[in-house]
């Protein structure tokens, strides 16, 4: 009967990580308002065993926008930056048990939001990673977007 | 939980009264109204005083209105009967942007079929530009449709006027006053109406049930082809226990119109007051000179539609959104885009739409709760309230 289900309603409700860390290590902004949703999140990164510590995002977005980037959040803190670039959207709808079908390509930009950041992390500590070869921060590789939405790519204010 | 239902312009729910009325219809006096024994002349009977209930809400006479299965086949037959019936003359039809898709979605589908549409756009204010309709009428157009209320934003459209303008060049003239009827006082012969779409479900009617209004004379092609019901112009055995809700409906609405729109408008005025004074950057949208009684279309910026409706819903509150988001076709609500609403803040945008249940207790606690779910949403969103767009 409800648009979503269980676990999507806790992490809209009461989303885990939210707010902006102070100094972080890397900061991603992706999506747009016009589109509907946009997503920012800051890390900190341990930069001797690479494992991000602190993660927080702030989302402009409907209800699976808001839950799939507090659910992102949760499963890449404590993980290698390797580890967090291997995180999908698929892993991270089937870690809230499944969204609407209609949200799908709409309201996940939560591991695009991930890699702009650690794109940002890896900038600015001039480090590669195998998980962002080939990745375009300008890119826009969301092709159904909603009219008058100039596709999203990473923002760097 | 407190339960506050406020999205009349969805659907209202069906008065006691109206109920009462209803259900010897279904148990009793379950006759066909074709039939010639006594359980049919009662049926026939009850329907012939519906009609007239409903033709005496809008000034019109009872042979001129014919029930339907809803609103939107009135639209339907509206547009399909009048292209196919002059169609010796033209196959130009004037409307607006800011129309139902029950029109929109129809004329679309006759562009397909050889008739063309001019869609005409609207002010800021969500007020029809009636120079655009002038400016496009030809000697091919044989029908203007412009709704009396909008859905959305609750703008009450200058029927009269525009109907005046199309009759200056020999062209129909239809609306939708589907949002209309029982919210503003209606009467198609000194408005110059030609055909009107109503529906009984948005005036604590049941739902299902609809009725096209036309003039003597008009005769727009049928749209439903069998039997000889509503006197040769709709095939279908009566929705007789609907029909004699909508007929009931209507009498309370005629008979409470005045003090309806009062309080309506009234309890409105607060809710869009109390909204502007506890929450900040917030915009209305239409214009709040003629307009819906109940209807309050407000922005909420720097958030998202879908949310605010799925938190005020945790709450028991029941609102409806103008955001892609939470459209089946994810696209943004048509009428803010050509009001010229920019994208980011349709989808902040929330359609509150008080009714005959509504109270101030009411209204408080819709304030209230919004105050704090808007506020905890703009600490979630990325969109920095301070720094603005
Ligand atoms: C302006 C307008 N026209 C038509 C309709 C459709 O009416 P119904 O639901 O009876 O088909 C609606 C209802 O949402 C409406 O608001």
């Amino acid at each position: 009967m409800a648009l979503y289900n269980d676990t999507v309603m806790d992490h809209f409700m009461n989303p885990r990580n939210v707010g902006e860390i102070e100094n972080p290590d890397g900061k991603g902004v992706y999506g747009s308002p016009v589109c509907g949703d946009m997503m920012q999140i800051t890390i900190k990164v341990d930069e001797k065993t690479d494992v991000i510590t602190d993660v927080k995002f702030k989302t402009f977005g409907c209800g699976s926008a808001i839950a799939s980037s507090s659910m992102a959040t949760e499963m890449i803190i404590g993980k290698t930056v390797d580890q967090a670039l291997a995180v999908t959207n698929k892993q991270i709808v089937e870690e809230l048990g499944g969204l609407p079908p209609v949200k799908l390509h709409c309201s996940v930009l939560a591991d695009h939001a991930i890699k702009c950041a650690i794109y940002d992390y890896a900038q600015k500590h001039g480090k590669t990673y195998k998980g962002l070869e080939g990745f375009d921060p300008e890119a826009d590789d969301d092709d159904e977007q909603a009219e008058g939405c100039s596709g999203p790519s990473c923002d760097k204010k | 939980m407190r339960q506050v239902y406020m999205d009349y312009s969805a659907t209202t729910p069906v008065k006691k009264e109206v109920l009462d009325a209803m259900i010897p219809y279904f148990t009793e006096h379950f006759g066909n109204p074709s039939s010639l024994y006594t359980y049919g002349l009662e049926a026939k009977d009850a329907i012939t005083k519906a009609r007239g209930q409903l033709a005496h809400l809008i000034g019109a006479d009872p042979e001129e209105v014919y029930f339907t299965g809803s609103g939107s086949e009135a639209d339907n037959w509206t547009l399909f009967g009048v292209t196919d019936k002059l169609k010796n003359k033209g196959n130009h039809i004037i409307t607006t942007k800011i129309e139902h898709h029950a029109i929109l979605h129809s004329c679309e589908f006759l562009q397909k079929h050889g008739v063309d549409v001019t869609y005409v756009g609207v002010n800021p204010d969500g007020t029809v530009k009636i120079d655009e309709i002038e400016k496009a009428i030809t000697d091919k157009t044989v029908l203007i449709s412009v709704m009396l209320i909008n859905n959305e934003v609750g703008t009450i459209q200058p029927v009269k006027e525009i109907a005046e303008l199309a009759h200056k060049h020999g062209i129909l003239f239809h609306t939708d006053a589907v949002q209309a009827l029982g919210n503003t006082p209606i009467n198609v012969h000194e408005m110059g109406i030609d055909l009107m779409s109503m529906s009984a479900h948005k005036i604590y009617g049941p739902k299902g049930v609809g009725a096209l209004y036309m003039k003597k004379g008009v005769n727009a092609s049928n749209y439903l082809h069998g039997g000889a019901q509503e006197s040769g112009h709709r095939a279908s055995t009566e929705n007789l226990a609907g029909i004699v809700g909508f007929g009931k409906a209507a009498e309370l609405a005629e008979k409470n119109l005045e003090s309806h729109i009062k309080n309506c408008s009234s309890l409105r005025n607060y809710l869009i007051e109390q909204i502007q004074k506890k929450i900040p950057d917030t915009i209305v949208n239409g214009t709040m000179e003629h307009r819906h009684p109940g209807n309050a279309n407000i922005t909420f910026e720097y958030i998202e539609g879908e949310s605010i409706l799925l938190m005020l819903d945790h709450e028991g509150i029941s609102v409806s959104t103008g955001s892609a988001c939470s459209s089946k076709s994810l696209k943004p609500s048509h009428v803010l885009t050509a009001l010229g609403v920019p994208v980011e803040k349709i989808h902040g945008t929330i359609r509150f739409t008080v009714g005959d249940f509504t109270t101030k207790e009411d209204i408080d606690y819709v304030v209230e709760t919004l105050a704090k779910i808007v506020g905890r949403l703009r600490e979630i969103s990325s969109v920095d309230e301070k720094k603005g767009w």
